[in-house]
Formats: C-alpha cells, sequence, structure tokens
C-alpha cells in the first residue's frame, strides 16, 4: 500500500473482501443449534390486542416456541425509550408513551410486533408466524401531524394528550414580530418536507446467543453504535448489565440513521435467546424494513421571511408539525427541535428568529435521523425561501443570498448556533463558475426550441456536524455525551491497532483513519489496523452518525497518538541519549535532530516492551487511550447548483448538470469524501424527485415496497460536478468539518428551485414527480399567458 | 426435499433442499457462500445476481431446483485465484463500493453487462443497463466509472490476446 | 414461500399430465412473476410445472409474412434475434425494455402473456400486431385470448406454446415507465400492416388491461404521422389511477406515448 498520508487519494483497505464476496455481515453468521426467528405483526394501524392464540403455530414442524408481549412484559424487560428530553415552551416535559418490544395491549402502527416464533428453519418460522391467530378490536387511526392535534382525532397514547408530545420554540419570538412589523416585504410559504425511508441495502438483521453457564449474552447487530446498543440494552430495557452483553457490529450494510436506534426485534431476539436456550436469528425482510425501520423527515411548517427596504433579511419565522409516528424513537425528540430549528439561519446574518415546533404522535412508523436528521428539514425551508423572495423582489437568487451572507466568524446566531469559520462567497462563486451560470439563458432558449423547459436552481446550505460538545447538548437535553474514544496500540513490532469508537458502515474508515497513522509515522498504511464495532475490543464509544467520526473520532486518535508519540520520543531520546526535544518522527524513523542518530519506530515499539532500557520509572509498552469532547459543532457549509430540462409533455425532470461546491475544512481522502458526497447528493435527488413514504387514511404503507417506493437508480441521476473549498474548522485538531451528510441536505432545494423555475410556478411539493411536474408546468404555463 | 446438484464456481455440488428454496438461500445457507445478498423481496435490487449458465440473473427469483444441472457463478467464483477480475478491481481502483452490500450484484451485473456489449459500452447505456441493481451509497457515479473502465480494460486484453 | 412440488417437464404433454396429476398447480415459465408473488404468500400452489426445458416451445422462426416465437423464449433472446429486429423492430425493442437485464434472461413471453398484467409490456404487440396464440389446445387470436386484467381465455391446463406475429411494414412500441417499479404507466405499441391496416394498443393504463384506441386507428390509416394522433385523446374514465398517475395523466400519457411510437416507427 505504502505511505499515504492526509490528502491522499489512498485506495480503501477494506474493498478486497467485499468484492471477492468475503465482507462478513450479520446475516452471514451461523451459530450452532440456532434457531430462527419470525413476528407477528399487526396488519392494522391502531387496534386492542384482544387475543393470541398460538396453538396451531406451535403444533408445526419446527416451532420451539411462540413469545408474546405478555411473556415479556412479564420477564422485567423494559420500555423502549428516547433519550433525549425536550421540554416544551411552558417547561413541562414531553409526553412520552409506553413502547414495549412486543405490544401486548394496543398496536398503533402496521407492523408493529405483538409476539414472536422461534422455529428451527427460517422458513418454518415463518410458515408458523402466519399461523399465528391474533384477533384484534381495531380502532379509528390517524395518520397526519396536523389532523392528529385537531378535537376529536383518535388518541395514541394516554400521557399525550391531543396527540402532543411537546410544543417548543426556540428564539426570541417578541423580537421578531417586532422585526416583521417593520419590514418591506414578507415572503409567505407552507412547505412540506416528505417522509422518507433509509433503505440501506443490507436489511437490519440480529443474531442472539445466549449463554447460560457465563449468564452472558453476545449480540451481532445491523448497528451504526453498538456501545450505545449495549448501554440502553442494559440500562433501560433490562436485557442483562453490561458485563454481561457483548455486541458486535461486523460488517455492516449502511445505515443512514436507521442503524442508530434500539429496536425491538434486537431485544427480543436477546430475550427469546434465554428463553429458548439457543442463538436466535432474525432478518428482516424488505417489507418489514419499510414497516419497521425509523422513517425520516415529514414536517409541516408555515414560514415567513421579512424582509428591510434594501432586502436584508430582518426577521425570520416558522411554525412546524413534526410527525414522530406511533412511538418516541431514540433520539426522535432532537431531530425536529436542537438538529433543526437551530439552522434556520443558513449561510445569512438574520437578527431576529423564532419558530415553534409541534411534535407529534400518529399512527405510522416512528420517526427518527435520517442521513442528515432535521438541518434537510432547515436547509429546505430556508432555501426554498431564499429562493422564492428574491423571485418576489426581483433580485437574482444569487445577488439576494450574497446580500445576506454572515462575512464575519465566529457569528452567533440566534438560534444557539456560533458558526466558527467559513467562506460562504467562495462556494458560491465556485459553483455559479463551475455550472456556466452566465451561459444559462442561452442554454435555456436553446431547449425552449426544442419544447423543452430549462431552469436553474441554487442551495446554499449550512449544516451543524462534529456532534457534539457533550456538555452542550446535556443542557439541551441529551441522555448521553458525545464525545469520542480511541485507542492505539502499538505492537513490539511496530504494527498498530488504532481501537476506535466510530463504527464504519461504508464510510472507510479503516482506510481513513489508517492515513493519519501513516502521515504522523510515516508508516505503511498496511501496517495499521482499524479495529471498531465490538464492545470486547473497544472499550466505549459514541458510534457514527451525523459527519462526526472525523471530527470527533479522528481528534481521539489524534490525542492518543500524540501520547504515544511523547512517549516513543522519550524512550529514543533515552536510548540515543539525546534530548527529548531533539527527537523528529519521519519516515518510520525517530531521529536526533540534527545529527545521523536513529532509531526505527519498530526498534523503539520492541524497547517499550523488552523493558530491558527504559528511562527511570518509565510503564513498559506502548499503548496510549484518550477521550476528546469537542468544543463546539463543525459547519460545513456551500453552494449546490442544480440545472434541470423538463419535457412538458411527460413532467420528467432531468438533471442535465448539478455542481456541488463544499466546504469541508480538511479533508484526509479525497476519493472517500467524494464518494460520500455522490451518494448524499442522490439521497436528496431522490428525496425531491422520487422518493416519498405515503400512507392511506387508515394508515396502510401505500409506498412499502420498492414496486411503489421509488429508489435512485442509476438512470435517475447525473455524474456530478464535485468542487471544494477549504477553511479551516478552528475546533479540532485535524481542521475538519465533516462531509457525510452535506449532500443530503443541501440538494432538494435546489432541484426544488431547479424545477420551478423552469415551469414558471413555485408552487410545487416533493418529491416532484412526473405527474406533479406536469400538472404544475401546464398551470405554470396558463400563468404565463395571462 | 430434493437433492440439487449444480456446478458452483467450477466445483460439483449437492444438497437436498425444500422445492420452495431459493437459488440465493441455496448457495448462503446450504453452500455457505454468503457473498450474494438478499436486499429486497421484490427482484429489483439486484443483491442477489449471479450467473446461470453463463447469463446474469437474480437468485432470489429463481428456485434451487431450476438451477438443477446448471453451470452456477456467484461472486466468490469471478477471481483467478489471487488475481482479481477486471471489474472487481476496476470497483476498488474507482472507489465503485462504499458499505459493499450491493457491491456483489453489481460486480455479477457489470460482468454479465461488459460480456453483451463489448466495448461498445457508454454511460448512458451502463445508467441503463443497471436498472436491476440498487445502490445506496455511491449515488452510482464510480460504480458507472468502474464499468466503463473495465469494458475499456478488458477489451484491450482480448485485443492484446488476438 | 409456501412449501411447494417441483416438476420439470419435457414435453407440452409431459407438462399436461404433470398438471392434470396437481392438486392446486401452476406453470412456471421463467417465474419473474409468479416467484415473487409465491414470496409474498400471496399464490401457493401445491406444485409448479416448468416449462423452460421444454424445445418444442422455444425458438424463434421466420415464416415469411410471420414470426413464430416459442412460448418459452426469453425476453432476451427476442430482444436480440436478428430475425425481429428485421422482421418487427418495434417487437425487439419491446422486449429489451422489459424489466432488466437479469429479469430478461429468464422471463418469456408465454409466462407474459399468460398472467396478463394489465402493465406488461407484450400485450400491446401481441394486440396491435394481430397475433395469433396457439395453445396446448388451439390457435387463438390476440383480441380473443386477452381477457382482463390478469385474465386471459386459457384454460386451467392449457398451455401457450407459441405467438406467431404478422409481420408489419412499419412498428413501434413506447413506454413511460412506472418510476419505481419500471412496469409501463402507458405503453403503445403502433402497428401499419403490409395491408395499410393500422393497429394501436395500449398497456398500462386500462383498467381492463390492454385495449385498442379505434380513433387513433382511424387518424393513423388516413395519415400515419404523428401529429394525426396529436388531437387523439382516449377517455380517462377507463383508464388506472394510483399514487404514480391520475388517470387523466395517465391519459395524457397515451397519447405522448403514440406520437412518439409513431414518430419512432418512421
Amino acid at each position: 500500500m505504502g505511505v499515504d498520508g492526509i490528502g491522499a487519494r489512498a485506495l480503501r483497505k477494506e474493498d478486497k473482501r467485499f468484492i471477492t464476496g468475503k465482507g462478513r455481515y450479520t446475516d452471514d453468521m451461523v451459530l450452532p443449534r440456532m434457531a430462527y426467528a419470525a413476528f407477528v405483526r399487526s396488519p392494522h394501524a391502531h387496534a386492542k390486542v384482544t387475543g393470541i392464540d398460538a396453538s396451531a403455530a406451535l403444533a408445526m414442524p419446527g416451532v420451539d416456541a411462540v413469545l408474546t408481549g405478555e411473556q415479556l412484559v412479564g420477564d422485567g424487560i423494559g420500555n423502549l425509550i428516547c433519550g433525549w428530553m425536550v421540554h416544551s415552551k411552558d417547561g413541562s416535559p414531553m409526553n412520552m408513551g409506553a413502547w414495549r418490544a412486543l405490544e401486548p395491549e394496543i398496536v398503533r402502527h402496521v407492523g408493529q410486533a405483538v409476539a414472536v416464533v422461534i422455529a428451527d428453519t427460517q422458513a418454518q418460522a415463518r410458515d408458523a408466524a402466519d399461523a399465528v391467530i391474533v384477533d384484534y378490536d381495531e380502532l379509528p387511526a390517524i395518520v397526519d401531524a396536523v389532523a392528529a392535534m385537531e378535537a376529536g382525532a383518535p388518541q395514541l397514547h394516554p400521557e399525550a394528550s391531543n396527540n402532543l408530545i411537546y410544543d417548543w420554540e426556540i428564539g426570541d419570538e417578541a423580537a421578531t414580530n417586532a422585526a416583521f412589523e417593520q419590514a418591506a416585504h414578507v415572503t409567505r410559504m407552507d412547505i412540506h418536507n416528505n417522509r422518507l425511508v433509509p433503505n440501506p441495502m443490507e436489511p437490519r438483521a440480529a443474531v442472539a446467543d445466549y449463554n447460560d453457564a457465563e449468564e452472558h449474552y453476545t449480540l451481532y447487530t445491523t448497528s451504526q453504535n453498538p456501545h450505545v446498543a449495549r448501554l440502553v440494552l442494559s440500562a433501560f430495557y433490562n436485557v442483562a448489565p453490561e458485563n454481561k452483553l457483548r455486541v458486535i457490529a461486523p460488517d455492516v450494510g449502511g445505515g443512514f440513521g436507521s442503524k442508530i436506534f434500539i429496536y425491538p426485534e434486537e431485544i427480543v431476539a436477546l430475550w427469546a435467546s434465554k428463553r429458548v436456550g439457543r442463538p436466535v436469528k432474525w432478518v428482516s425482510d424488505r417489507t418489514e424494513a419499510f414497516l419497521t425501520d425509523a422513517h425520516g423527515r415529514d414536517h409541516k411548517s408555515h414560514a415567513e421571511l421579512a424582509l428591510d427596504a434594501d432586502n436584508k433579511i430582518i426577521g425570520f419565522r416558522v411554525q412546524t408539525v413534526a410527525n414522530l409516528g406511533a412511538y418516541m424513537s431514540l433520539f426522535s425528540s432532537s431531530v425536529p427541535t436542537y438538529l433543526y430549528a437551530t439552522l434556520l439561519s443558513g449561510q445569512y446574518d438574520i437578527p431576529a428568529i423564532h419558530a415553534n415546533v409541534k411534535a407529534v404522535y400518529t399512527n405510522t412508523t416512528p420517526v427518527d435521523a435520517y442521513r442528515g436528521a432535521g438541518r434537510p428539514e432547515a436547509t429546505f425551508l430556508v432555501e426554498r425561501m431564499m429562493e422564492t423572495a428574491a423571485r418576489e423582489v426581483g433580485l437574482s437568487p444569487a445577488e439576494f443570498r450574497r446580500k445576506n451572507f454572515v462575512r464575519s466568524f465566529p457569528h452567533q446566531t440566534p438560534v444557539i448556533m456560533c458558526y466558527d469559520a467559513g467562506d460562504y462567497d467562495a462556494t458560491l462563486d465556485a459553483a455559479l463558475k463551475a455550472i456556466d451560470h452566465d451561459g444559462f439563458p442561452a442554454r435555456k432558449a436553446e431547449a425552449a426550441s426544442r419544447g423543452k423547459l430549462r431552469g436553474m436552481g441554487l442551495s446554499c446550505y449550512i449544516e451543524a456536524c462534529g456532534i457534539a460538545p457533550s456538555a452542550a447538548v446535556g443542557s439541551l437535553g441529551a441522555g448521553v455525551g458525545l464525545w469520542e474514544s480511541a485507542e492505539v496500540r502499538v505492537n513490539p513490532v511496530g504494527s498498530i491497532e488504532v481501537l476506535t469508537g466510530s463504527h464504519s458502515h461504508g464510510q472507510g474508515h479503516e482506510t481513513t483513519f489508517a492515513q493519519l497513522i501513516s502521515e504522523r509515522f510515516g508508516l505503511d498504511t498496511d501496517s495499521v489496523n482499524i479495529v471498531h464495532g465490538d464492545t470486547d475490543k473497544v472499550q466505549f464509544g459514541m458510534g457514527t452518525y451525523g459527519s462526526r467520526s472525523g471530527a470527533v473520532g479522528m481528534s481521539a486518535i489524534v490525542k492518543a497518538l500524540d501520547k504515544v508519540e511523547a512517549k516513543a520520543k522519550k524512550i529514543a531520546a533515552h536510548l540515543m541519549e539525546a534530548a527529548e526535544g531533539d527527537i523528529q518522527i519521519e519516515g518510520g524513523e525517530l531521529k536526533v535532530a540534527g545529527t545521523d542518530k536513529k532509531l526505527s519506530f519498530t526498534e523503539v515499539a520492541l524497547a517499550a516492551y523488552t523493558a530491558h532500557n527504559l528511562p527511570e520509572g518509565m510503564e513498559p509498552g506502548l499503548k496510549e487511550g484518550a477521550f476528546y469532547d469537542p468544543t463546539n459543532f463543525t459547519f460545513p457549509a456551500g453552494t449546490y447548483a442544480c440545472e434541470v430540462e423538463i419535457d412538458p409533455d411527460t413532467g420528467k425532470t432531468e438533471i442535465v448538470n448539478f455542481v456541488a461546491a463544499d466546504d469541508f475544512g480538511k479533508i484526509i481522502n479525497p476519493m472517500i469524501v467524494e464518494g460520500q458526497v455522490h451518494g448524499g447528493l442522490t439521497q436528496g435527488i431522490g428525496q425531491a424527485l422520487l422518493e416519498n413514504a405515503a400512507y392511506d387514511e387508515s394508515g396502510q404503507l401505500v409506498t412499502g415496497s420498492y414496486m411503489d417506493y421509488t429508489m435512485p437508480r442509476a438512470d435517475d441521476v447525473p455524474s456530478y460536478q464535485l468542487l471544494t473549498t477549504e477553511t479551516i474548522c478552528p475546533g479540532n485538531p485535524l481542521g475538519m468539518k465533516g462531509c457525510g451528510e452535506a449532500g443530503a441536505i443541501g440538494s432538494p432545494p435546489a432541484v426544488i428551485n431547479a424545477i420551478t423555475d423552469a415551469i414558471n410556478n413555485n408552487d410545487l411539493s416533493m418529491p416532484a414527480t412526473p405527474e406533479r411536474v406536469w400538472q404544475a408546468s401546464r398551470a405554470g404555463l396558463q400563468q404565463a399567458a395571462e | 426435499m430434493t437433492t440439487v446438484s449444480m456446478t458452483l464456481n467450477g466445483k460439483k455440488v449437492s444438497a437436498p433442499v425444500e422445492d420452495r428454496t431459493l437459488l440465493v438461500h441455496y448457495i448462503r445457507e446450504a453452500q455457505g457462500l454468503t457473498g450474494t445478498h438478499v436486499g429486497c423481496d421484490t427482484s429489483q435490487c439486484g443483491a442477489c445476481v449471479v450467473h446461470v449458465n453463463g447469463k446474469a440473473v437474480k437468485s432470489c427469483t429463481m428456485l434451487a431446483v431450476q438451477a438443477g444441472d446448471a453451470d452456477v457463478t456467484t461472486v466468490e467464483g469471478l477471481a483467478n485465484g489471487a488475481e482479481l477480475h477486471p471489474v472487481q478491481a476496476a470497483f476498488r481502483e474507482h472507489h465503485g463500493l462504499q458499505c459493499g452490500f450491493c457491491t456483489p450484484g453489481m460486480i455479477m451485473t457489470a460482468v454479465d453487462m461488459i460480456e453483451r456489449h463489448g466495448a461498445s459500452l457508454d454511460e448512458k447505456t451502463v445508467r441503463h443497463e443497471l436498472e436491476g441493481n440498487i445502490c445506496r451509497c455511491t449515488g452510482y457515479q464510480n460504480i458507472v466509472k468502474a464499468i466503463l473502465a473495465a469494458s475499456d480494460q478488458m477489451a484491450a486484453m482480448k485485443t492484446a490476446a488476438e | 414461500m409456501y412449501e411447494t412440488s417441483y416438476h420439470r417437464a419435457g414435453s407440452v404433454a409431459d407438462a399436461a399430465a404433470l398438471m392434470a396429476k396437481a392438486e392446486d398447480g401452476k406453470f412456471l415459465s421463467g417465474g419473474q412473476t409468479l416467484i415473487p408473488t409465491m414470496k409474498q404468500r400471496l399464490a401457493a400452489p401445491s406444485d409448479l410445472v416448468d416449462l423452460m426445458g421444454i424445445a418444442e416451445m422455444t425458438g424463434i422462426s421466420d415464416e415469411g409474412s410471420a414470426i413464430k416465437i416459442g412460448a418459452a423464449t426469453t425476453h432476451h433472446e427476442v430482444a436480440t434475434s436478428p430475425v425481429v429486429s428485421e422482421g418487427i423492430p418495434g417487437l425487439a425493442s419491446l422486449a429489451a425494455g422489459i424489466g432488466d437485464p437479469a429479469v430478461r434472461h429468464m422471463g418469456t413471453l408465454g409466462g407474459s402473456i399468460s398472467n396478463n398484467d394489465p402493465a406488461a409490456d407484450y400485450p400491446a404487440a401481441l394486440v396491435a400486431l394481430g397475433a395469433t396464440v396457439t395453445t396446448s389446445k388451439r390457435s387463438l387470436s390476440a383480441d380473443e385470448f386477452f381477457v382482463g386484467m390478469f385474465e386471459t381465455a386459457l384454460e386451467e391446463d392449457e398451455i401457450v406454446t407459441s405467438v406467431s406475429f404478422p409481420k408489419p411494414s412499419q412498428s413501434a412500441y413506447a413506454k413511460y415507465p412506472n418510476p419505481a417499479s419500471r412496469y409501463a404507466m402507458a405503453g403503445v405499441f403502433v402497428a401499419k400492416m403490409s395491408g395499410g391496416d393500422v393497429r394501436v394498443a395500449v398497456t398500462g393504463a386500462g383498467q381492463d388491461g390492454v385495449f385498442r384506441v379505434a380513433e387513433m386507428e382511424t387518424a393513423l390509416s388516413s395519415n400515419w404521422s404523428a401529429e394525426a394522433v396529436a388531437g387523439v385523446s382516449v377517455d380517462a374514465g377507463d383508464l388506472l389511477a394510483d399514487i404514480h398517475g391520475s388517470a387523466e395523466y395517465r391519459a395524457n400519457l397515451v397519447t405522448v406515448m403514440a406520437k412518439r411510437a409513431v414518430a419512432a416507427a418512421g
């Protein structure tokens, strides 16, 4: 492999196993005497469970057990919880309803599990699950969050009257209202952010193995954060104390947020393994994934933007209703509040902002963090408003944005966040140049000559990543700290293992993290192994989400490397009888500055372990650990420019050019970063054009498979043009900001702004399906004619 | 139960399975080759693509008994010993994978695509031909790049061999 | 999937005999629709009789004024057949657009038309070209064969063995796919037969499956051009409506696809 430091487009160390079919995912695990679980799920969105008859199922071949919620509750398994306390504006705590891993009394969404069958084979388990007879008394269901708050709506939980979980606010309401009184122009919009299903290609899975002699559980699971899983399973669900529970997240086939949370199925698999005395495997099929993986987004907002006579923004007012589904998933409360409304200032200097967010229960699948988590919702709102306001006041959208950019740092917004560094003009300039913004009118005319409609749309996004300073999030209600840990173990032969609390499920940590060590010590990346995803190996960690693994996870590694380097230098100085301050590390060697004296890294490592000749009082070994707690969020930002061409006959949108200009701070591996952006953009374009989790009034998910839920495919998206600019993040040692979510955050408004520009009609909601665009373009043509 | 025999990656194999057993489960469970994946239940994602008698098929949409006596190749059978197949190598070289879950099906689809189209592949054709394979990580851009690069390389190798 | 018993038939007679013995059997001909349906437990045949190995049901032959295609011929074979590409280019391009490459390697002509999915492509070609369906028992015109959504004139134990497609002087198929499933939301096959007879058949949009559009046929008979059908619209009242497209939208697509098909036919 060679020495690949910071900035190198190093090929991925992990790839060989994936391209040869040797990846090890949870469903690939086979244990002796393993049984299979199949869940009995509610076909109703809201119903009383009046009886469960398992007699026919129990008589079927291979069936070991049929377990129900009553038994689960009887065994003391705790309710699922939301780990972030949000208080309403009146100071009252959020209203959390009870959620059991198997529901004994009232089911509240289609697909909720009421029983589980354990059998010798997966086919037998599924056959028997079909034979479990559950009697339901159907109750009226509600799927729309706004309607759920109205008087007379079906009630989901006794804890939440009118289905209201919280009524939260941020910002200075009086100051914001005062700004609106002074406004020369007000732009108003109603905006729906469509519900999405995350759809990592690997469905969730769990293999639970209880050892009764040791009273010890091992859980292989599809998790983005195995330590958090263990903590929650121990502390809240009472499965086992942490020292009796090992959680392993092996190769994980994508997450995008949906594998952060602890779901009923993992809890049941662990509990069932003890109950039946065998390892138990559960693998979700795609239909179950649609019904039970936490969904994303689903906001309905009304927004108002106040401008002064010079078109400077003087106030921003937002009311949002967030649909959290039937239960509060693990971090659900934080998504439409601290991860959303804190970003409503966008890239702009806005003196007064006020947002009110109501979170609501409905008879739908729980909603939680999905790639971007709150920040795409904020960005869509802000950037649709910016484009619309510019059109209304007759300024070019670029000029209007420029007029309002934040230009001095640090910049304290009215909604908690303090932006540390950025140059928003730089990314806007880069994007406009790359998409040939000046040449657009000519291209539009040429398209018109072919009967096609062209449009150009911008989105200047900002996000808060590097989640997060523990004390800050603690003061806002988080149940955990969001630091990260690392341990650097130098082996006696000089090879290195880095144990990290971050988890890689596609991000390429095995390569990027190794590049950091390679840079630091001049070692071949082949001599560095990154170890993650096993609570028995890594002491603790908070996992991977919120674009945190670079800014937080790697910063912890840097801290551990600092300690390793200091000790190695001490040993080298001692062995070479030099001053510690004169030792330099270069090309895998420790050298005495200004002399030809040197020792290889391996020689120093070996000396640390033989311990024959160490400085007085020094402990043997070369292994150091560190915890890193960030001091602030990081603030990646950029401009996305999208050019579309629409076929007015069918309403089909083709993205003919898409430019992403991003400032991610310091980049370790540009190849991997580009891959992250490609994927994020495609998910964002999916939200804008294709994807929609739609329920009918009875609470059935009508887009519950790939036959109806439109996943972006290769011919739906273009090849993107990517550019980066760089302002160094001052908050962490590497100057990194994070890149994992930007694409999904920044792209939807760029696409919708481009389409609405093309069709001359601003009234268009996501996903902009061909029919919606066809209808809206006909209306737009009519308006133009009038 | 039927004893299903086939040539799997050049090796004669045999195992008794229920008639309802899908080819993908036969490969994964009866034969222990776990590179072939299941990502959906509507025959659309393509994570399960293998070659049966030289043609790409979805092994989740075929019974194992249907492939009785057939010649089946999975991603594990693609490399020539330690030497990666050009498509495998191109996926690595061009960062055509992230989480790796869709990758085996993508690679098997790509090999079949290149064999059918030869050097005439272009970006538009590749994107269209990937209609039956879904990737959630890469946004497809580097997959397309990898397939085009492999197709060029395989065409050059073919010319050199002639 | 529920358990089933699989049988591989060696001949048409063998297949009929195997089916006669089955309690609730189904013919398997590629299985690209049947197996997904069984996986969802929406079908539970006691027996499956596989027709793919029946030699007399495969192959493509040029019979002068018509092309005969065995029912067990895959979409891939039809799409890549020089005989089809030369004789009925619209049919070759239709086959090349069914499903995805892996599905085309398994799915067959006979399997597709016997299922008569209202969003399947082949029914449009059979109806527009006035094809003749030969079964293990008789010959039927395409108009007689397709009865309604998922319904054909086939009896329980009757097997489609081949389809004979008359060669048109001009033909083309234009499809607007459902963005998720990629099945047709509206697919229009236009054919001008050598005698000047024009037929237009629509799939994907109709509540009862494939249908002909007489007004377009009349318009095209006197003026074979895209403009001739531009002003002809079908009644939205008879069309499918779902989350992907209202009946009104589908009606629009039928006209647009008809225009494109005529333009492509040249």
